[in-house]
């Protein structure tokens, strides 16, 4: 499953790399896959009212309205036929791809099974949506779906005469029975609506909204395929016959031939055993969970800055329980936690200037506290020599931080880059510790941990609190997202950056030179005990 | 000329995504039966005969009875089986026999069949047994059609119609 899983990862990665060339990283399709999804049901749900207007609920009414608003209408109600088609098919491209996408990234394990999990009653939904769509307009086609799916449903033991026989003579279908699709068709999309609703529950500031600059071009390239190659019917259905040669949507139907041909229980047994499958596979096997974030009340103040920054609404402000004279606590729901460690980076406590008393924030991650995060940053400066010395920050998603020039380049590992707070970059700089810092972890757009490179990219701008301070040289601080994929990228930037430094004169504490002598910190864990 | 080339990039990879997504939609062409067949389906929903005749209770039976449970017949709900045979040029190509629906074994019994057969002219002869005889076939019906390509053949059941429906 692991090694799927990394091959399905390759392929995005490879894939966003590529499109990448051409998009700037906002505008990035592959970074925007359940974005563009709502896009194509919002063009869907605007088309399709568009077509109520004009569709017709009857046996011979119903084709004939839809070769009006095919043919006699085409500028208009023929072009949003075509848009809803298409949006149709793209809404199933986009859905399947986010779906492989967040498998690839393993975001479905964990803590994260709630999504993944509510999200297949949603894929059922959409496929139910566009199949009694596509009976509603009663050509060929439809005839087709119609047959095989009822067959397909009567091989099911629980119904009593079988449906398929209202499709059995022409004689015997009645336009009542378009009303109900029409019931369906509308009804199963707002049902799925409803469900992405819950399942967006767990996630904080979802992104719903695709850019402007892909809202545009996928628009554009709707409209123009519309226009080139529009949606038709495919010749009036006709029970007296077997439609015979069908032009086939392969993106709803691709299981229909072999629905038609192989026996119920084959069919049944295998959609009954990937659906299992697909609700098991979250368990299959279960995350390891990394510890969950925990709040130190004594260092915290209730400031809301880790609940404004947690991706996934893990944290919530409670009231006070310590008796001190602060609002709120932060108040962490283990159940909701993936550890990515952004809190830990929001957290204005986090200061590794502190030595008087211990590094403990209000939040924390005891599996990698900013305690041995200083440690890991002093003993990764001891590594360092020479004049174009730096230290790297990464993630453990973006590309691996081994091989990097020895005695010019060293590195500090972090779940997340937004776990680093600001501070940190002031302390390396201020310090000595490194002549500059590199800061590197997914690419722009594709954070593990969803915001981890914005915040940071806002931290730094001093656009989100917490600041880095205001005097801390930028021309020593260097970004490369990059994802798994950009070591070249990195090393070469860590070489032209390391000859950069080497150039800029030294000032304050480096002036002198100073190195400074590794330290030892207590762990987290010790001082909770 | 980088950011043109970036718009060009662009162009590309919506226009592949669209072609795609049209190409997709309705093709490649799949075709549902041979070329140069047909097809017959047949399909009815129907009650055999009940498998026991009704009986009139005797005096003491109805005594018997609840006084507003008290009639004259009782009438046994279980009904018999159905015979089906469907013959293609005198071959047998479907011999079943259906067993009534429902707990009690009263419901009607039911088929759904589809045959794909060579287009051309052919005897097609439907029969159906659905009493509590041994032998033969209470409805039977034969016809001579010549069937074109792609034609759907229904064969249908309504004993107040006068039994099987060729249509």
């Amino acid at each position: 499953m692991d090694l799927f899983r990394r091959s399905v990862r390759s392929l995005f990665d490879g894939g966003e790399a590529l499109i990448a060339k051409a998009f700037p990283p906002q505008w990035n399709p592959i970074l925007n896959l359940s974005a563009l999804s709502f896009l194509f049901y919002w063009i869907i749900t605007a088309s399709g009212i568009y077509l109520y207007i004009f569709f017709d609920t009857g046996v011979e009414q119903a084709y004939q309205s839809v070769e009006y608003i095919t043919n006699e209408q085409w500028y208009a109600a023929g072009v949003m036929r075509s848009m809803h088609r298409y949006a149709s098919d793209g809404l199933v491209l986009t859905m399947l791809l986010h779906i492989l996408r967040e498998f690839g990234l393993d975001r479905y394990r964990g803590v994260r099974w709630f999504s993944w999990l509510t999200g297949i009653p949603v894929v059922i939904f959409v496929f139910v949506a566009g199949i009694t769509g596509y009976w509603l307009v009663w050509d060929k086609l439809a005839q087709y779906v119609a047959i095989v799916s009822t067959e397909w449903l009567d091989r099911l033991p629980i119904f009593g005469a079988p449906i398929a026989r209202n499709f059995l003579s022409p004689e015997m279908l009645e336009s009542r029975f378009f009303t109900f699709m029409m019931f369906l068709h509308i009804a199963v999309p707002l049902i799925a609506l409803v469900i992405l609703w819950v399942h967006l529950q767990r996630v904080a500031k979802p992104k719903i909204n695709p850019p402007q600059g892909l809202v545009l071009g996928t628009l554009a390239s709707l409209l123009i395929l519309s226009l080139v190659h529009p949606a038709v019917s495919q010749g009036p259905a006709n029970l007296s016959e077997v439609p015979g040669r069908i032009g086939l949507d392969w993106f709803y139907l691709p299981a229909y031939p072999a629905i038609e041909s192989l026996p119920g229980s084959t069919t049944w047994g295998a959609a009954f055993t990937l659906l299992v499958i697909a609700v098991a596979l979250p368990w299959m096997p279960p995350l390891k969970k990394p510890r969950a974030a925990v709040v130190d009340l004594a260092n915290c103040n209730g400031c809301r800055r880790c609940y404004e920054d947690c991706p996934y609404n893990a944290i919530t402000m409670g009231p006070r329980s310590d008796g001190m004279p602060f609002a709120a606590e932060a108040v962490v729901d283990p159940g909701l936690c993936v550890a990515c460690g952004l809190c830990a980076g929001a957290c204005p406590r986090a200061t590794p200037f502190r030595r008087r008393t211990e590094l403990i924030p209000g939040i924390d991650l005891p599996d990698l506290t900013l305690a041995r995060l200083r440690d890991g940053v002093e003993r990764a400066a001891a590594r360092l020599e020479g004049n174009g010395r730096i230290i790297v920050f990464g993630c453990a998603s973006g590309v691996p931080l081994d091989g990097l020039p020895a005695g010019t380049a060293a590195s500090v590992p972090l779940n997340c880059i937004g776990q680093l707070p600001p501070s940190f970059i002031d302390y390396v700089l201020s310090k000595c510790l490194a002549d500059g810092v590199v800061l590197t972890g997914c690419t722009e757009g594709g954070c593990r941990a969803r915001y981890g490179i914005e915040w940071t990219k806002r931290r730094i701008a001093r656009e989100r609190d917490p600041y880095l301070r205001k005097g801390v040289p930028h021309e020593r601080i260097r970004t490369a997202w990059v994802g798994r994929l950009g070591r070249k990228q990195l090393l070469a930037l860590i070489g032209d950056f390391s000859a950069e430094l080497a150039a800029i004169p030294r000032s304050g504490p480096c002036d002198a030179a100073i190195r400074p002598r590794p330290r030892q910190t207590q762990p987290r864990d010790q001082v909770d005990a | 000329m980088r950011e043109a080339q970036r718009y060009v990039g662009q162009a590309l990879f919506y226009a592949l995504v669209a072609c795609a997504i049209g190409y997709f939609s309705s093709r490649p062409v799949y075709t549902q039966i041979p070329a140069g067949s047909a097809q017959i389906k047949m399909s009815f929903s129907h009650g055999g005969a009940k498998k026991q005749a009704c009986r009139k209770l005797t005096p003491a039976e109805i005594a018997k009875l609840k006084p507003s449970e008290r009639r004259p017949n009782t009438c046994a709900r279980e009904r018999t089986s159905i015979h089906a045979q469907l013959l293609l040029d005198e071959h047998v190509i479907y011999d079943a026999v259906l067993m009534p629906t429902g707990l009690a074994g009263d419901g009607p019994a039911r088929t759904y069949q589809k045959f794909i057969i060579p287009a051309g002219r052919h005897t097609i002869e439907a029969r159906m047994r659905d009493s509590a005889r041994v032998d033969g076939f209470d409805y039977e019906k034969r016809a001579t059609l010549d069937l074109v390509p792609w034609q759907s053949l229904a064969i249908d059941f309504r004993a107040d119609a006068g039994g099987f429906i060729f249509r």
